[in-house]
């Protein structure tokens, strides 16, 4: 019996690096991604993005969006980090996996690309909704764009949609500018305007339409010019990353390799941007970038330092955090000079910029203010592209004790006066009246 | 012969020896009495703590037997009233738990460890020992011993006293009773003498009483009152001169040394009754000197007539830049409350929405005070009769607070003294008079058997002794029916006593179908679980009156609690719990809520709970937030929970959480799913789905229900 505790142990001990190699506070990258296709034909025809994503290191887990042994959790674990639904056609996923099962994964932290494409299932457009956008309710239609299309030997039906308006965050898409349009061929869809955690990363231009190309247009386009987005990003609250976009083909090899000229211009790219963009965009999903963490949240009186259980009013005190960004393999000192603490009761009393010593350090000193009762160190830093950081930290101000205030104050002389001569002439007068017979 | 001498000597002697036995014996007989009839509650139940403020004296008594005085006076506590916070030690009347704590560490010193708990729940019963004490003493100091040992007795079992003094009712009123008496007792007492030293110890009376309640308003607004018909009635003298300035300055300066009183007595309009009579007693006296250095009458009236007008006019023009510039504070809402019924009705519904602060139903006045009622105007003919300073006093004290207990239910506590005292002078006055009346015929028998002599005096004998057979009958009835009354009036006490005003409110009692006796001990249950399941820092909100039972008994911090300073925060809880469920939800978020408690009679029938009480938290939430509007929520004037309820009724925040998963409920054999017991109707939203908030839990019998306030949308 002790033998076999002894193997267990043993082999939880070795197993354990490798089990918690996985998407944790300190390593945010994520590292088990589960794949699902519609058909294994995806695997080899999108390869260059697979094969980009195995390059760095991610553990991909190739599945039928139909394989009714997937599952996302066992006893209450999740088996992956990451999903990537490219089964845009997918009416019911196998095993236990559900649009709620994929909304608890997303709200439990965990990343999400979804593809769609023309005919995409109801399935694919309720998850999609979930996350806070629509793809056209029609379901043959494609964005055309006129003047936008990518030229082609063909002169086709403008579906083929070569487009550069991009984010501006060189979080999202890399610090690299990217020169060259992105293919894009497939639905578009639009952000709810209640969501306010959606983002466009690749709108289509002003002169783009959603509608079936095969039939003429009868009635004006529901989804037309900018609002249409291409692809789109949200980060929830919770920091998990959802990467959403009408077309499948984005990602193919094909797509990868293609040269790319957009009409009404004149250069002609030999190669699309959208391994670029792609690229770059799946390291932001995949926390390889534009993650924060604070630690080290410390405050005290500006002479001590250790924290106080309760500040007095009009205390001199020092507020920290350390902020660092995690670089995809380390975490290096995050500098900037936005960062702000407030000294919050129902709404702010201070609001303070941090200073930082170029290391993660940010620091700021203050006064508190002339009223007591229970205060928060707040750092609310949501900035676009990173990871939202929101520290409270509850910390009750009392008022003066009895025996704080000053003893003797000299605008009070006066009374003072007053009271000890009285006191005298009373006991003179009581001399003078009993004695002076 | 010298030793029947020493024996006449010792007679009366032994007379009055016997006479104390005997007094000493029923003092001692009463003093315990008024002690255990207190203790139904405790053998009922167990020994706990009653009601809601007793729970916070309870709590600060315990961190100031734990963290000593001088931390207990700077207390800031940041448990309540988040995120303000409240300094606990400006804001409350310390008597109470100083008192609590010196009986503690006395008993302590004795070397009995007992628990605070326990000292608590036996203060107010040892008060009320004591003030049957101080009712004999005043009894004797206005009448005679007599009535001062009926008082005493009366006293002790009154139920309008009993209300707020039994074991566990650990509130402020328990020992301020007996300051207020002690305080009134020595005053009188100092008029009685002139004495200073007197005079002295009522303004240390007066002191305790400002330490313990904020009743002392009472003291200090009688007082001149008293002092102000003695001078009317031209009954001023130099005792009285002597007595009322010693208690007023010593008792003033004494007073501002309790933080929460501070300047008041200086500074707001309450009190400036009693100053404007101090000034007046200078008038007087100086005039008084002044008559007695003019021997010229005229001379004397012109100058009265000058010197009147001039005080008045100084005294009223200072009166006048005091409130105009804002130094004397004008009166609260209380006090014009007390003088006008309606007054709070119509501009502070906070105040009114307390059920003891309701007027006074007739009923209860029978129910409190008893034969009392028909002793009382008896007591008064008595007092008439024999004027004096000190019956004048109790007359006032009496007349005065007779029409504050018809003001508010509570105040009711305020005149049970002098509603006893009087009606123990008119037990003992009449009593005596038929006792004189059948020892007297003895001896005017006798004396008539032996000096009878004249014709005219023998016919007039006879005339007395034909009357005297009917008289001696008549009185023995007289005497036997007042001793049945105050037999029943015993027997009455007794059984309010044991069935009213012994239930601790924090477990509830009922019977059962079989007869037996149910407890529903949800409170605790409730505040247990919150205590066991929460983080330490969670924030609960919850209508006022739980809030000091959930810090007390949850140890969680509460939005708004009993300590009612913050009508805006009061107000914006009462908007929560009246708005659609997202309106209130960024009420919740920006409270930093992370649960809100509700109580729920529905499956009970109990019905002191929040939806009875929710037409308050509209009012006082509309009071401040007029978005919120009351005849929202009524149909037809009428306010429903049923099916034909107003569509902003059935859908408010209070409503959802009170009716969660009710509708699915059987409550009582042969009616529909979701009944009512409370109000005995089915329910108007059995399909009620919760957005924002989750349940956490319902207690046993879903008296208290604990809601968790979810976190915003994760995606949205």
């Amino acid at each position: 019996m002790g033998k076999f505790w002894v193997i267990f142990v043993a082999s939880i001990s070795i197993l354990l690096p490798f089990l918690c190699n996985s998407f944790s506070p300190e390593t945010p990258t994520d590292r088990r991604v589960l794949v699902l296709l519609d058909d294994f034909a995806v695997k080899s025809s999108h390869s260059s993005y697979f094969n980009s994503l195995k390059l760095r290191g991610f553990d991909l887990d190739f599945k039928l969006a139909d394989d009714p042994k997937i599952a996302l959790q066992r006893y209450g674990q999740y088996l992956y980090d990451a999903l990537i639904l490219f089964c845009p056609s997918v009416e019911r996923f196998g095993g236990s996996v559900d649009v709620a099962a994929i909304i608890n994964f997303v709200d439990s932290g965990h990343d999400l690309i979804i593809a769609a494409d023309v005919n995409a299932s109801d399935l694919i457009r309720e998850v999609a909704t979930e996350c806070g956008v629509d793809f056209d309710e029609d379901p043959s239609a494609m964005v055309i764009d006129h003047t936008g299309y990518a030229v082609s030997e063909t002169e086709g039906d403008h579906t083929l949609i070569a487009s550069d308006d991009f984010i501006k965050s060189d979080v999202i898409i890399g610090s690299k500018k990217i020169e060259v349009p992105v293919l894009f061929q497939g639905i578009g869809h639009s952000l709810n305007p209640v969501n306010s955690l959606v983002l466009k990363v690749l709108s289509a231009s002003p002169s783009a339409y959603s509608a079936n190309p095969l039939s003429k247009l009868s009635t004006p386009a529901s989804l037309t010019g900018s609002a249409i987005s291409l692809v789109s990003v949200v980060q929830a609250r919770n920091n998990a990353r959802i990467l959403i976009t009408g077309s499948l083909s984005m990602f193919s090899n094909r797509f990868f390799r293609s040269g790319v000229q957009k009409s009404g211009s004149s250069t002609k790219y030999e190669k699309s941007g959208n391994e670029q963009f792609l690229t770059e965009l799946s390291k932001w999903i995949f926390h390889e970038r534009g993650h924060l963490k604070a630690v080290n949240v410390k405050h005290h009186k500006v002479v001590e330092t250790d924290e106080p259980a309760l500040y007095r009013i009009n205390d001199e005190l020092e507020y920290s955090v350390e902020i660092y960004e995690w670089s995809g393999t380390s975490w290096e000192p995050y500098i900037t000079d936005d960062v702000q603490v407030q000294f919050y009761m129902m709404s702010p009393y201070i609001l303070k910029t941090l200073s930082n010593d170029k290391k993660g350090l940010y620091s700021a000193s203050f006064k508190v203010p002339d009223v007591y009762g229970v205060f928060q160190f707040k750092v609310e830093y949501q900035k676009l592209g990173y990871t939202s950081l929101s520290l409270s930290k509850q910390i009750p101000v009392r008022p003066y004790r009895h025996n704080e205030y000053e003893r003797f104050i000299p605008t009070a002389y006066p009374y003072y006066g007053a009271a000890f001569s009285t006191m005298a002439g009373f006991f003179i007068f009581s001399f003078v009246h009993l004695y002076n017979k | 012969m010298s030793n029947s001498s020493t024996s006449d000597l010792l007679k009366p002697f032994k007379l009055k020896t016997k006479q104390q036995e005997l007094l000493i014996s029923i003092l001692c007989l009463v003093y315990i009495l008024a002690f255990i009839t207190r203790l139904f509650s405790v053998l009922r139940y167990e020994s706990m703590i009653h009601e809601f403020d007793p729970y916070f004296n309870y709590r600060t008594t315990l961190y100031l037997t734990q963290h000593g005085f001088y931390d207990f006076w700077n207390w800031f506590d940041y448990e309540s009233w988040y995120p303000l916070g409240r300094i606990v030690g400006g804001t409350l009347y310390p008597g109470l738990m100083v008192t609590a704590a010196l009986i503690y560490r006395l008993l302590h010193f004795l070397r009995f460890a007992v628990h605070i708990r326990e000292v608590c729940v036996l203060t107010a019963p040892f008060f009320a020992s004591n003030t049957t004490l101080v009712a004999y003493f005043f009894g004797k100091e206005i009448w005679d011993s007599g009535a001062g040992l009926v008082a005493a007795i009366l006293i002790a079992v009154c139920p309008g006293y009993i209300s707020r003094s039994v074991a566990g009712s650990y509130d402020n009123e328990g020992v301020a009773i007996f300051a207020l008496l002690f305080t009134f007792y020595l005053f009188v007492k100092a008029v009685n003498k002139g004495s200073l030293a007197w005079g002295l110890a009522s303004a240390f009376g007066y002191f305790y009483m400002v330490s313990a309640w904020g009743g002392y308003i009472f003291i200090i607004n009688l007082i001149p009152l008293y002092v102000l018909v003695l001078l009317i009635t031209g009954r001023y003298s130099m005792r009285l001169y002597v007595a009322y300035n010693c208690m007023y300055i010593l008792g003033m300066l004494l007073a501002m040394q309790i933080r929460f009183v501070g300047f008041q007595h200086v500074q707001s309009g309450e009190h400036m009754a009693a100053m404007g009579v101090f000034f007046l007693m200078q008038v007087f006296y100086f005039l008084d000197w002044v008559k007695h250095m003019l021997s010229d009458t005229k001379l004397f009236q012109e100058f009265l007539s000058i010197t009147v007008t001039c005080a008045v006019a100084a005294g009223g023009i200072a009166l006048g830049v005091g409130v105009a510039s804002g130094y004397i504070s004008p009166w609260t809402g209380r006090f014009y409350s007390l003088l006008d019924p309606t007054y709070a009705k119509d501009h502070i519904p906070i105040i009114a929405s307390v059920s003891e602060h309701q007027p006074t139903a007739w009923s209860s006045f029978m129910f409190d005070f008893h034969i009392l009622l028909f002793l009382f105007p008896a007591g008064l003919y008595f007092c008439f009769k024999r004027l004096s300073d000190a019956t004048i006093f109790i007359v006032m004290y009496g007349l005065t607070s007779m029409y504050f207990a018809g003001v508010m239910v509570r105040l009711i506590l305020v005149a049970t003294p002098a509603v006893c005292l009087i009606s123990a002078i008119a037990v003992s006055a009449t009593v005596k008079n038929l006792t004189v009346l059948l020892r007297s015929k003895n001896k005017v028998a006798q004396i008539g058997s032996t000096k009878g002599t004249s014709s005219a005096k023998a016919s007039s004998k006879a005339s007395l002794d034909q009357s005297q057979p009917f008289q001696k009958n008549g009185a023995m009835a007289l005497l036997f029916g007042a001793f049945y009354l105050l037999s029943r009036y015993a027997t009455h006490c007794t059984w309010v006593t044991s069935e009213a005003y012994s239930s601790p409110s924090i477990v509830l009692a009922a019977r059962g179908a079989h007869g037996n006796r149910v407890i529903f001990d949800d409170y605790r249950e409730a505040y247990f679980w919150l205590r066991q399941n929460t983080p330490p820092d969670a924030k609960v909100m919850s209508w006022w009156d739980y809030g000091y039972q959930i810090t007390a008994m949850g140890n969680r911090t509460v939005i708004v609690d009993n300590n009612t300073w913050n009508n805006t925060h009061i107000a914006t809880v009462g908007r929560a719990m009246s708005s659609y469920e997202d309106e209130a939800y960024e009420i919740i978020r920006s409270l930093d809520v992370d649960y809100v408690l509700v109580v729920f009679g529905g499956v009970t029938g109990y019905s002191s709970d929040d939806i009875n009480k929710f037409l308050w938290m509209v009012r006082i939430g509309g009071g401040v937030f007029p978005v919120i509007k009351e005849p929202d929520y009524l149909v037809n004037g009428e306010y429903r929970v049923d099916k034909g309820a107003a569509p902003k009724m059935l859908n408010c925040l209070m409503y959802k959480l009170s009716y969660y998963r009710f509708g699915e409920m059987m409550t009582e054999y042969g009616k529909p799913p979701g009944y009512d017991r409370a109000r005995g109707v089915e329910i108007g939203n059995k399909d009620i789905k919760l957005e924002h908030l989750e349940e956490a839990f319902t207690t046993s019998n879903w008296i208290v229900r604990i809601y968790k306030v979810k976190p915003p949308n994760n995606r949205w």
